[in-house]
């Protein structure tokens, strides 16, 4: 079937079987493989892509069910030489090994933080009422959807905490 | 011209006198903007003109002979290519460093998720429709899948069996104690995968790969080539941790099919087929028996183990290889009991004996630091021995004492309380520790560097599979020339490149550094001939060359490139010498007193592994093996029914590795140390130190918090609930 | 996964008569894609419910919330009067799955997952529920995960759902619409069936009827709930236990108390005995011991499963303990507000 993607700000055609899924669109249709495929069952993250500005497992989505969506990969967060502050922040502060669940983790932490941002709460926040402070264990609660073997949690947290100021001070004056 | 060298002797420990200073430094890895960009591409991610798709089909049957494949309603299906089998198929990839095929069983099945075929399409969705389109036809046969009913072959020392069981008699403090361990799954975040291209008689295979040295020699064996036939790519391995040190079924499977079809081929496997088919840990029951003086001095140790094997596979889980020589005691005896039963085979997993083995070891030294009374780092500094305490050999550069001083102090540990003496609401607060040991090895590696003005590559099919291979080598050979790191390139995973140790037994860093090194010293020696200058005259910096009063830019003085190509072996200094890294974990847990939930809240490890190449990776590599851990010790059970050998948590949903929320911010600490007995760059292995003990920490923590000692592992609710109501609680 | 046919329905009207003729609905499609590509679902029509008008929406009405079927898992614990006025169901969805997964799953898609039994999940294994009269291999199999409560001969398998427990626990019924356009209501506790002879069948619904919505009653501002699950690793993980409660304390008795529970039912479990047994007493450990044997009075264990009896006990106590204020409120434990 005739499927249109809009994905990093460009739109797509392609002909695909009602079967790919988003996921699949993008790795081998595409050819955007910075988007990981870990399990293809939404138990391990590094598929997550935002689609309308909000995290999902692309290899739950159908290509066919994203279409009209606007769908972000990690490529088209920045490029080397051009990488954007979470991105830097990950490689500086280690946030990954081998780097396989890392597109995953960074766009989960993207839409995470706009998450918190919007004053979603979380499992463990000791209230409901907000406003979201993302201390370690907010991140890693938020971010437990992102599965990573190498284990550079503590790294990863790191460098979300490091990009996670404006977002804290952006909650505090929307719960003023 | 090669330099070949072999470790006999102590070297100068000369990358304390370069001056570039970029060895040890916390530099950033030099890939890190491809992978968090994602434009770093692994086994499944090149796209070939003409590419087909593969899907492996496994056995659902534990014994038997697949008597005939019906592929009749796959061939209905538009774009269906064929379906593979045969001779060449492999059972179960290759066991680490085999250097041939592993087992080709042809129609013949010896446990349930083993590769039978592979199904190949146009595209992936055919093909994986196909798949389940296959009628399988078998002849079933009995098999042994429940681990009560298998046969075992016993090792064991009976002269060091009775003078343990003499030493107990007599002794002042006894422990004899029963662990068992679930089975792991390496679970690697990057499932197998392998694209196969053939140009004329020329295979060219990109797969996830730690050891391509080996590989293109068990994938040459396996598709019945000459080495030089063949040709693996493996620039980026999604995570191995021992799952990927032999050549697997789907590379065989799409070389195979590729070669008929005349046109390249990838299968990649499922996550589900990934934990049916790949090598798992065994699990283990240990039995641990310890007798100590009136002072905690060990005066016995047996260490005896029990695991599983599936037939024609030689690999046994080496549980007590840490157990040998970390603490002293003159009785000494390792049973082992390997009992063969028709499940997917067991082979290394991320520290191979250590993981299991100092699970149980550790938590006995905890048993019997209560039972004489002693702090159980007191009992560990008692313990501590002058050398091998079972050969005599003398240790090299030994830094236990110092890590359980340094941790102990880091974490805090004077602030421990008696058993059951920390409470906060429902949750009981506890501290644990333990000892870490992991022996180390050099592998015979070679690498190439080449300068050409002021930058260098250095080239070696050496493996990155996350460990940090790309910064370290880098950094080795910038160290050596005087340039900043960004001025050398690594060109790894490639075997048409100089062969190396591979990834895998914390022996990578040693072994490919050291290549480099070489390599490296001897462009020295070039670069000091240009110079007109004796090589220890040399100074190297900022890509500066200096001898006497003369000073030379090396973008001027290098006008043509120069190379030198290095090999290392190990030496006399393996034999003169026991090798090993060591460390002391401390870990603080809160456990539910109702819910048995276990929550680790603290966790500070500190570590001796001589010279550390680079403190951002090294301490990566730390913290992921702690956290390995926490898996072993709370979380992970790969679990199989026992009525068919059917693996039951084949997912990453039921099999489940530590999520973030299960691990907290974890302190690392390096010691200052040289092994000049382990390689020319005084450094030792840290990939599986970090997970060496560190899940008996976790549980000697949950022993302090509730006063209940658990030995059932993983720690899961279910367990602690029965443990705390077993006492009462 | 069989080739299909994906039709994007514009309209409830399309998606019923669909539905009516066979065809498969998907919405977040978490669970569905997942069974799909196990070979566990094979549906000749795909029909994408997704951009249907008029289910997205979160609507007070004077009974309290209309929930609509699309409205996605995250927006609904995240919304701002569902965090005041209920915030068991806040706490519960957040209990479950990942965020990306909460971001597409929706409220009827939750409310119909299929288990996780791995056996149910792997097609080379027999199961009565997807393959009726092949047998049930996690009856003397592997069983951790299954239930103890509402079980029969032929099938063990727990409903995975922790919003269900909480929807079920607020005495929420399902917004039913038939294909030919008639509109019923139904109490969550009369969607779902127990297996019985038939574990195939799992809800009461009839072919073409589809969840248009869940309506959720007031609770009184001043009570507490609870939602609190027990797994095998932090986060992200099915439940071996869950509890949710609602508690409303006077005078140092319980004059409203409900319970229900999760990890331990072939359907989102709850058990009006315990709750008439706890309410109008004073809370104590022995009357919580009390309550617990009379949830487990009907428990069948196997092997594997036999730990969800004391762990349900316990749980049990720990969640009363915190709703009756003799434990102090971890997070999970919220006041109820006044939503507006």
């Amino acid at each position: 079937m005739q499927i249109t993607l809009t994905v990093n700000g460009e739109t797509r055609d392609m002909d695909l079987d009602p079967r790919v899924t988003l996921l699949d669109a993008l790795r081998d249709h595409l050819r955007l493989t910075g988007s990981k495929k870990g399990c293809d069952h939404g138990q391990c993250g590094a598929c997550t892509v935002l689609m309308d500005g909000r995290r999902v497992n692309a290899c739950l989505v159908l290509a066919a069910m994203a279409e009209g969506a606007e769908i972000t990969t990690v490529e088209g967060l920045g490029r080397p030489g051009s990488l954007n502050p979470l991105q830097q922040e990950f490689v500086a502060c280690d946030g990954f090994q081998c780097g396989y669940c890392t597109p995953g983790q960074i766009m989960s932490a993207t839409g995470m933080l706009a998450e918190a941002r919007d004053g979603w709460p979380s499992h463990v926040s000791e209230s409901l009422a907000g406003p979201v402070a993302l201390t370690d264990g907010e991140i890693a609660e938020r971010m437990s959807g992102n599965l990573c073997r190498c284990a550079a949690y503590p790294g990863i947290r790191q460098a979300i905490s490091n990009c996670a100021g404006t977002s804290a001070e952006a909650a505090k004056e929307a719960a003023e | 011209m090669t330099v070949n060298f072999r470790m006999d002797a102590p070297q100068p420990r000369l990358l304390d006198q370069t001056g570039q200073g970029v060895i040890h430094k916390p530099l950033d890895r030099p890939e890190g903007p491809l992978k968090v960009s994602g434009r770093a591409t692994y086994a499944a991610e090149t796209h070939l003109p003409g590419m087909a798709h593969g899907v492996l089909v496994t056995a659902s049957i534990a014994r038997g002979h697949v008597e005939a494949i019906d592929d009749s309603a796959a061939h209905e299906l538009e774009g269906y290519l064929g379906c593979w089998n045969g001779e060449r198929f492999l059972r179960n990839p290759a066991q680490g460093m085999a250097g041939a095929a592993p087992v080709q069983p042809g129609d013949r099945v010896d446990f349930r998720g083993q590769p039978i075929a592979v199904v190949v399409a146009e595209t992936f969705e055919t093909a994986r429709d196909a798949a389940r389109r296959l009628r399988i036809l078998y002849s079933e046969e009995d098999a042994v899948t429940d681990p009560a009913e298998a046969e075992f072959e016993t090792k064991e020392d009976a002269d060091a069996a009775r003078a343990v069981a003499e030493a107990l008699e007599t002794a002042a403090h006894r422990i004899d104690a029963t662990y068992t361990t679930a089975s792991h799954a390496a679970a690697a975040m990057e499932p197998h995968a392998s694209i196969a291209e053939w140009n004329g008689d020329q295979l060219t295979l990109r797969s996830a790969l730690q050891m391509l040295r080996f590989n293109a020699l068990e994938l040459a064996d396996a598709m019945g080539l000459e080495r030089g036939q063949v040709r693996i790519l493996s620039p980026y391995v999604g995570g191995g941790f021992g799952s990927k040190l032999g050549l697997g079924p789907e590379a065989v499977a799409a070389s195979m099919a590729a070669r008929d079809l005349g046109r390249p081929v990838r299968v990649a496997m499922t996550r589900q087929q990934v934990f049916e088919t790949v090598l798992r840990r065994s699990e283990t029951v240990q039995r641990l028996r310890l007798a100590a003086d009136s002072g905690g001095r060990l005066t016995a140790l047996a260490h005896d183990n029990r695991q599983f094997q599936l037939l024609g596979e030689g690999f046994a889980e080496p549980v007590p290889q840490a157990s040998r020589f970390l603490y002293a005691g003159a009785a000494r005896s390792y049973r082992q009991d390997l009992g063969r039963m028709h499940r997917t085979p067991s082979g290394s997993v991320r520290a191979p004996g250590e993981a299991v083995g100092q699970l149980a070891m550790e938590a006995a030294m905890d048993e019997l630091a209560d039972a004489v009374g002693l702090d159980p780092v007191e009992l560990r500094l008692r313990n501590i021995p002058d050398a091998h305490p079972g050969t005599g050999t003398r240790f090299s550069a030994h830094g236990l004492e110092a890590c359980l001083i340094d941790g102990a102090a880091r974490f805090g540990w004077d602030r421990r309380a008696g058993p059951r003496a920390r409470q906060e609401g429902d949750w009981l607060i506890g501290m644990g520790m333990a000892g870490a040991a992991r022996p180390n090895m050099l592998v015979p590696s070679e690498a190439r560097v080449t300068l050409a003005g002021d930058r260098a590559t250095v080239e070696t099919d050496m493996t990155d599979i996350g460990t940090g291979s790309y910064a370290i080598l880098s950094q080795i050979a910038a160290e050596m020339l005087g340039l900043p790191a960004e001025n050398v390139t690594a060109r790894l995973g490639d075997t048409d490149l100089p062969g190396a140790s591979g990834s895998g037994g914390s022996f990578g860093a040693g072994s490919s550094g050291s290549s480099v090194f070489l390599a490296a010293k001897d462009l020295r020696g070039q670069i000091a001939a240009l110079m007109g200058a004796a090589e220890d005259g040399l100074t190297l910096k900022d890509g500066l060359a200096r001898a006497g009063n003369v000073e030379k830019r090396l973008a001027d003085l290098i006008a043509e490139p120069i190379a030198a190509t290095a090999k290392i072996e190990k030496g006399e200094m393996a034999k003169e010498t026991h090798q090993s890294g060591y460390g002391a974990h401390f870990c603080e847990v809160a456990v539910h007193a109702l819910t048995g939930e276990i929550r680790v809240r603290r966790f500070e490890g500190t570590f001796a592994a001589g010279r550390i190449l680079n403190e951002k990776t090294a301490r990566s590599q730390c913290i992921g093996g702690i956290v390995w851990g926490i898996g072993a010790a709370l979380t992970e059970e790969l679990v199989h029914d026992a009525r068919t050998g059917q693996p039951v948590t084949r997912d990453l949903a039921s099999y489940h590795v530590p999520a973030h929320a299960d691990v907290p911010q974890i302190g690392v600490t390096f010691l200052q140390e040289r092994d000049d007995a382990a390689n020319p760059i005084q450094a030792k292995g840290v990939g599986e130190l970090g997970i060496s003990g560190a899940g008996a920490a976790v549980l000697n923590a949950v022993a302090n918090a509730t006063g209940v000692r658990l030995r059932d592992y993983p720690a899961t609710p279910d367990r602690v609930i029965a443990a705390l109501a077993a006492a009462g609680l | 996964m069989k080739p299909f046919e994906y039709i994007r329905a514009e309209g409830i009207d399309e998606a019923g008569t669909a539905a009516a003729g066979g065809a498969t609905l998907i919405a977040g499609g978490t669970n569905l894609l997942d069974l799909m590509k196990l070979q566990v679902a094979a549906p000749g029509t795909l029909v994408d419910i997704g951009h249907v008008p008029g289910l997205g929406d979160i609507e007070e009405t004077a009974e309290g919330l209309r929930i609509g079927a699309l409205v996605t898992n995250s927006a609904l614990a995240a919304d701002p009067r569902v965090r005041k006025g209920w915030p068991v169901l806040s706490r519960a969805i957040l209990s479950g799955a990942s965020g990306q997964i909460r971001n597409r799953a929706t409220t009827a898609g939750n409310l119909l997952q299929r288990t996780r039994c791995p056996y149910f999940q792997d097609p080379a294994s027999p199961c009565n529920k997807r393959e009726p009269g092949s047998g049930c291999p996690a009856k003397g199999g592997v069983s951790r995960m299954t239930a103890i409560l509402g079980t029969s001969e032929n099938c063990i398998a727990a409903h995975p759902s922790d919003m269900a427990v909480a929807m079920t626990l607020l005495e929420a019924e399902a917004e039913i619409r038939a294909a030919a356009g008639t509109v019923r209501h139904l109490p969550l506790g009369d969607l779902y069936r127990v297996p019985g002879d038939q574990p195939d069948e799992e809800t009461t619904l009839q072919p073409g009827e589809i969840i248009t919505a869940v309506h959720v009653p007031h609770v009184p501002a001043g009570s507490v709930q609870a939602y609190r699950k027990v797994r095998d690793r932090a986060s992200y993980a099915f439940a071996l236990v869950s509890v949710a409660g609602i508690v409303r304390m006077e005078e140092g008795r319980m004059a409203e108390a409900r319970l229900a529970f999760g990890g331990v039912g072939t359907k989102p479990w709850h058990d009006a005995e315990a709750d008439a047994l706890l309410t109008g007493r004073r809370p104590s450990e022995a009357l919580f011991g009390e309550a617990a044997q009379l949830v487990l009075a009907g428990a069948r264990t196997e092997e594997g499963n036999a730990f969800k009896v004391p762990l349900l006990s316990r749980t049990m106590k720990a969640v009363l303990r915190e709703l009756t204020g003799a434990a102090p409120a971890s997070p999970g434990t919220d006041r109820t507000e006044a939503y507006a």
